[in-house]
This record gives C-alpha cells, sequence and structure tokens, in this order.
C-alpha cells in the first residue's frame, strides 16, 4: 500500500464516527455493510422489467439507448453494465478505471474530503466501487451519458465512489439517475468527484426517485479550471426518508463558472435538507443558484453558500418555497461571504403560499380553483436550465411532469 | 327580470375590506350591446367591474347580478368566466414560471388537447403582436401597452359574451391604440350588422378614445360610487371635456 493510499485510510478510520454537520445522524450499525462486489457485464435487457421501468422515471433509457452516448449500471455495490458509444469517450466501473490508469490515484478524494464526515469515510473503508467517466481532451459527448445507481437489497448501505473528468476543451452531458426496487430501507451513501480542465463543460442532471423508507447521503464536489463550466440539476420528487447533500464547487481557474439547479418536492415524512456551495476563488468566477422547493407536508431546509475570494468575481443565489400542505415546513438558508471589496455577491429567497391574487387571475380565465393552482405549481418547478442542451432539457421537463401526475 | 337583457344589475352595494364603495348601482344591458363608463379617479369603476365578474374581495352586501337570467351573485369567479364572462385587468399579476403562451391556451373554452390549441395560439398573438412574448412568463417585466395587448389576446381566445374592459387604451401610444381599438372590434364582432352581435362589452374609459372603435350605445358617468348619468356617450364625453366632473359633483348635491 502507498503511503497515499495509506494516509487517506487512517484519514477516513479516524471519521469513521463523525456526524455530519447537516441532517439527522445516521446510525450506520442499524444497515448491513457489504464489501463492493467485482463487476459484470449483462446486457440491459437481461435487468427485470420493473426495475428498467423504475429506471426510466429517473431519464435512465435502457430499452433504446440510441440516444445516449453510453452506459452505466450500478445495483447495490455491484457494476453491472457498461457501455460506450463514442470515440473520446471512457465509461467503466471505478475499480477497472482505477486497475487501467496508475494516475487516477490522484483524483481520489480532492475534490471531496475523505474524512468530511463518517458517511465518506464508509465509502472509503468499503472500498467502494462506482463509475468512471471521462472525456479525451476534445472530445463532446453527442448525446448525453446515464448512469443508473440502483438500490435493490433491504437494509444494506450502498457505497458508491464515482469519478468524473472532462479533459481540456471537452464536453460532457451526464444524467443520474439513483432509484430503489422496493419499499424496504435502505442507505444510499454516494461520493461523486468532478475535474473540470480548461474549457471544459459538464452537465450533470441527477433524479432521484428513492422510496419512504430510504435514507441518502450523497458528497459531491466539484474542482473547476480556467473557462470550465459545471452545470448541476437536481431532481427529487418523490418520498424519501431523509436526505441530505450539500454539493460544493471549486472555481479554481479564471473565468470559471458553475449552476446549481435543484427542484425538490417534500411529501408527508419527507426530511430534505439539500444545499449547494460555490467557491469564487479566481478572477472572473461565476456562480448561480436556483432552488425551488415545495412542501407538500414534508421538511426541506434550503441551503446555499457562495463565497467570494477574489475582487471580480459574481455570484447570485435564488431560492423560492412553496408551502402547499398542513404540516411541514420549508427553511431558506441563503449565505454568503465576500472576502474582497469588489466581490457582487447577492440572494433572493421567498417562502410562502401560492398568491391568491395569482389564482384568481387563472380563475378569470375560466380555470377552476383546482386547474389554476395546478397551472402555477407546474410553473413553479418548470426551471428552464440555461445551458443545457435543448434536449437535455426537455427530458428534464418531463421527467419532472411525470413525477408531478403522482403528486398532485 | 328580463330575459332579453344579457347583464342585469339591481341596487348594487359593494364593499372592499369594509368599506363600501357602490352605493345602490342599477345597469341594464342586452346582447350585443356595447357600454361605456367615465368617471373620475376613485369613484368605483374598477370595483363595479371586478364585482360583476366575481372576485372575492369585493363584497355584494346589497342587491344582486343577473347574467343572462341567472342570479351569479354568489357565483364563483371561474364560475362566471365558464358562463360567458371575461375581464381584462388594469393591473394583471406576474405569474412566474407561466408563459404566455400556456396562459392564452388556457383561455380557449372548449377542452381540446394542449397541443391542438398551438396554432391558433400563434395565430392570435400575431394579431395582438405579440408573437415574441409567448415564450415570456405572464406579464413579467411588460411594459403597459403590452399588457392592454395581452389581456386583449387572452380575451379573444376565451371569447367572452360580455367582455369587461378596464381602460384598454389608457397607456398606449396612439399606433397601438388603432391596434388595440381593432382587437375590440374583433372581440364584439363589431364588423357584423348590428341585430348580429352576440358579444357585449362594458368598456371604461377616461379618454373617449376607445369610441372611435367601438359602436358605444350607452355611456354613464361614476361618481362616488353611483350612476349620476346615463346617456349618448359622446354627448357625455363632451360635457365632460367641457365641464369637467364638475356637473356630477353638482348632481350628486340635488
Ligand atoms: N382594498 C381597498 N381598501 C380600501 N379601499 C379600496 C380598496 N380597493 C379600492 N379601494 C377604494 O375604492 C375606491 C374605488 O376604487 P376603484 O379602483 O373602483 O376606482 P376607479 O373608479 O376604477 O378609479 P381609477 O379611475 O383611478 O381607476 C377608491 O377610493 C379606492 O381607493
Ligand atoms: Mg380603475
Amino acid at each position: 500500500m502507498s503511503e497515499e493510499v495509506k494516509e487517506k485510510s487512517d484519514k477516513a478510520r479516524a471519521a469513521a464516527a463523525k456526524s455530519a454537520p447537516f441532517g439527522n445522524d445516521i446510525n450506520l450499525a442499524q444497515y448491513e455493510t457489504c464489501p463492493p462486489e467485482i463487476p459484470v457485464q449483462i446486457a440491459p435487457s437481461e435487468i427485470r422489467h420493473q426495475d428498467r421501468r423504475k429506471m426510466l422515471a429517473t431519464g435512465i433509457m435502457l430499452d433504446d439507448p440510441s440516444q445516449r452516448s453510453g452506459t452505466f449500471v450500478q445495483f447495490d455495490n455491484r457494476p453491472l453494465h457498461t457501455s460506450v458509444a463514442q470515440e473520446g469517450i471512457e465509461v467503466m466501473a471505478t475499480s477497472q478505471a482505477l486497475a487501467k490508469y496508475g494516475w487516477l490515484g490522484d483524483y481520489f478524494w480532492k475534490a471531496v474530503a475523505v474524512d468530511a464526515d463518517k458517511y465518506t469515510a464508509h465509502v472509503e473503508l468499503n472500498n467502494a466501487d462506482g463509475y468512471f467517466i471521462r472525456a479525451l481532451p476534445g472530445a463532446k459527448t453527442l448525446f448525453p451519458l446515464q448512469a443508473c445507481i440502483y438500490l435493490s437489497r433491504a437494509r444494506l448501505i450502498q457505497d458508491v465512489h464515482n469519478i468524473i473528468i472532462a479533459e481540456e476543451g471537452s464536453e460532457l452531458h451526464i444524467i443520474t439517475g439513483c432509484a430503489t426496487a422496493g419499499n424496504e430501507p435502505g442507505l444510499h451513501l454516494g461520493i461523486s468527484e468532478f475535474y473540470i480542465k480548461k474549457g471544459a463543460k459538464v452537465t450533470f442532471s441527477m433524479i432521484h426517485s428513492w422510496s419512504p423508507e430510504i435514507e441518502v447521503r450523497p458528497r459531491t464536489g466539484a474542482i473547476i479550471e480556467q473557462d470550465g463550466l459545471f452545470l448541476s440539476n437536481y431532481v427529487l420528487m418523490r418520498p424519501v426518508q431523509s436526505i441530505q447533500l450539500n454539493p460544493s464547487a471549486h472555481c479554481v481557474g479564471e473565468n470559471a463558472t458553475v449552476r446549481f439547479n435543484s427542484v425538490m418536492v417534500a411529501t408527508p415524512g419527507s426530511k430534505i435538507d439539500a444545499g449547494s456551495k460555490a467557491f469564487l476563488n479566481a478572477e472572473g468566477t461565476r456562480t448561480e443558484m436556483i432552488a425551488r422547493a415545495i412542501s407538500t407536508g414534508g421538511e426541506i431546509v434550503s441551503r446555499g453558500y457562495i463565497e467570494g475570494n477574489v475582487a471580480n468575481c459574481k455570484g447570485h443565489l435564488e431560492c423560492r418555497g412553496l408551502i402547499l400542505g398542513e404540516a411541514g415546513f420549508i427553511h431558506a438558508i441563503p449565505e454568503l461571504k465576500g472576502a474582497k471589496a469588489g466581490v457582487d455577491l447577492s440572494h433572493e429567497a421567498a417562502v410562502g403560499k401560492i398568491a391568491e391574487e395569482e389564482v384568481e387571475y387563472l380563475m378569470a380565465r375560466g380555470l377552476t380553483r383546482d386547474e389554476a393552482t395546478a397551472t402555477i405549481i407546474r410553473g413553479f418547478l418548470k426551471v428552464d436550465i440555461e445551458g443545457l442542451p435543448p434536449m437535455l432539457n426537455e427530458e428534464l421537463k418531463k421527467a419532472v411532469q411525470a413525477s408531478e401526475q403522482d403528486i398532485f | 327580470m328580463n330575459s332579453e337583457n344579457l347583464l342585469e344589475i339591481e341596487d348594487l352595494h359593494v364593499s372592499v375590506d369594509g368599506r363600501g364603495i357602490l352605493h345602490g348601482l342599477n345597469l341594464t344591458l342586452k346582447p350585443g350591446e356595447t357600454h361605456v363608463i367615465f368617471g373620475p379617479n376613485g369613484s368605483g369603476k374598477t370595483t363595479l367591474l371586478m364585482s360583476i365578474m366575481g372576485f372575492p374581495r369585493y363584497k355584494v352586501t346589497q342587491g344582486r347580478i343577473l347574467f343572462k337570467g341567472q342570479d351569479v351573485t354568489a357565483l364563483p369567479v371561474d364560475g362566471r368566466a365558464r358562463l360567458g364572462i371575461g375581464i381584462s385587468f388594469q393591473r394583471p399579476p406576474v405569474v412566474r414560471g407561466v408563459k404566455t403562451h400556456d396562459m392564452v391556451a388556457a383561455c380557449f373554452r372548449d377542452k381540446r388537447p394542449y397541443e391542438q390549441k398551438g396554432a391558433e395560439v400563434t395565430q392570435l398573438a400575431e394579431r395582438a403582436n405579440l408573437l415574441g412574448f409567448l415564450e415570456r412568463d405572464i406579464n413579467h417585466g411588460f411594459s403597459g401597452g403590452e399588457i392592454k395587448r395581452s389581456e386583449m389576446l387572452q380575451l379573444l381566445a376565451q371569447n367572452p359574451d360580455l367582455a369587461l374592459l378596464d381602460e384598454p387604451e389608457s397607456g398606449v401610444d396612439l399606433e397601438n391604440i388603432a391596434l388595440i381599438g381593432q382587437l375590440i372590434n374583433e372581440l364584439l364582432d363589431e364588423t357584423h350588422p348590428a341585430c348580429q352581435q352576440a358579444h357585449s362589452g362594458l368598456i371604461i374609459t377616461h379618454t373617449g378614445h376607445i369610441l372611435d372603435y367601438v359602436n358605444a350605445r350607452t355611456g354613464y358617468v361614476l361618481c362616488a360610487g353611483m350612476i349620476m348619468c346615463e346617456g349618448d356617450p359622446r354627448d357625455i364625453l363632451n360635457s365632460i371635456k367641457e365641464k369637467g366632473y364638475q356637473e356630477c359633483v353638482a348632481c350628486l348635491k340635488k
């Protein structure tokens, strides 16, 4: 074992009991820890029909992959399928990539701290597998890549470690869907580390579809170099027991840009603590965070943190919350930190119910109260994501619409 | 009750947030007729239209409103809209995320699937010179004149039997007044001979410009929540131009 690897596992061991600052604390012993299984390669058609249907609801199209440049599927702790249909794009299990590329170790735990909390520590100590996606310099995905992380075994801790590298001038569009098979309890831990090199662009659209017994602790970090762009979209509309995530992006190169968009619905019983953080550390860096939160009875803490460490940087944070249920709450916590004169940081937050004036406006056109309310909610959740290819934008809208129908 | 009337308002008293605004108002309107309402600021004109449309803030404390022979005094806004009443707002709200296109499509009274309305929406928008606005959130950042046109666009899609227009031409430049006039014309199908006109209008105006475009039969002056004068709209307009609303105040004192 090399010094560096040993150091990481030492750190992980030291953090094995460390609680996260946000979200309810999870007793890991309550779940089963299982080591990763050796990746296999099966045809997507071998995956059970009902599982494929669940995946489809998160944007994962296994039956007709013609609109995808590559696919990765992991069940529990085992990668089941990888395929790629484009020159210059690599998709494989993280374990396979590690065996292939000696240098990959350098990318481990650089964008996310291994000792951030007990969840990152668990992923490290359990040697998690996951996906490795890389675009070679100048390569651009024609269609999005899709990655599905599926939790099927009851009581399992699913450990996932993903590494995404966009080399100089490349472009990656990734849809990632996380879903679960049944109504059994389970814990999903997912590390995603993004390395976006000079002039590269990554769009990452993550759609979650869990169930009321599942707890979820994703840990995401991105390092964005000069002129790089990271566009992260998050959709959570289905019930979940608890989810806490707070991805962070470090804009380290000049003019690096990061945008976070999220749309979340907390149904009764769901506890969501979701935010995003951006560190603007170079001239001309930019960020924009837009969160739309709806509580139909569940709890949402919507966080945002922008830190401007250089004079010429710009960030804006927007959080809007709609409370539609009797129980539950939405707690918006926007934070800005400027460490230099000349930073341009701003935020707006609004939490409330649907404006009666707007409902009546639509009713005056003949819509019933329910129709008017539904139209306004649909509009509220419709985030047009700037910079997303039109096709992907459409798909995201469809995914949101599909989940809407079940909820409202 | 006379069933030949499209709209009958009997002794209408309305209060807003506990304050009496309209004090015993009577008005009848036959199918195909267009009437205009004049009156100083704050006299209750908007309140009258909002009450006819049925917005809950405008509380009818006495009297009743009949539409097509039916007592609609207790009917909610959407019920009245579906019966055939439509309104253009003086200050409509912005509804984020709801595109002008969606709004216009929703105005069509039939239940055709959304996709089939697209061509019609585009066609109407072209006529209202709002093609470039269909993808924008409704009323978001619209100028005063654009709001007026957008309100007319929605009403054209809704095609109500009775259109309540609240100052459709105020704040609109001369060129666009002609356009608005033309749209109102279409809405009230003024091009048809009077006997065939099924669409009626009740229009609030300060300037009277709209009289150049519609064939208004009756005019009223509303003062302090009551109808003071009723007569030929042009005569009334001329008198207001000459003597202001002094006459009304004098009427009040009588
Ligand atoms: N919410 C409210 N609370 C108290 N008074 C109100 C409220 N809304 C309207 N009013 C009052 O009712 C009166 C009539 O208002 P209305 O808007 O009907 O006038 P209007 O004739 O349309 O005037 P304008 O020509 O300025 O549009 C005004 O004095 C107004 O201030
Ligand atoms: Mg008014």
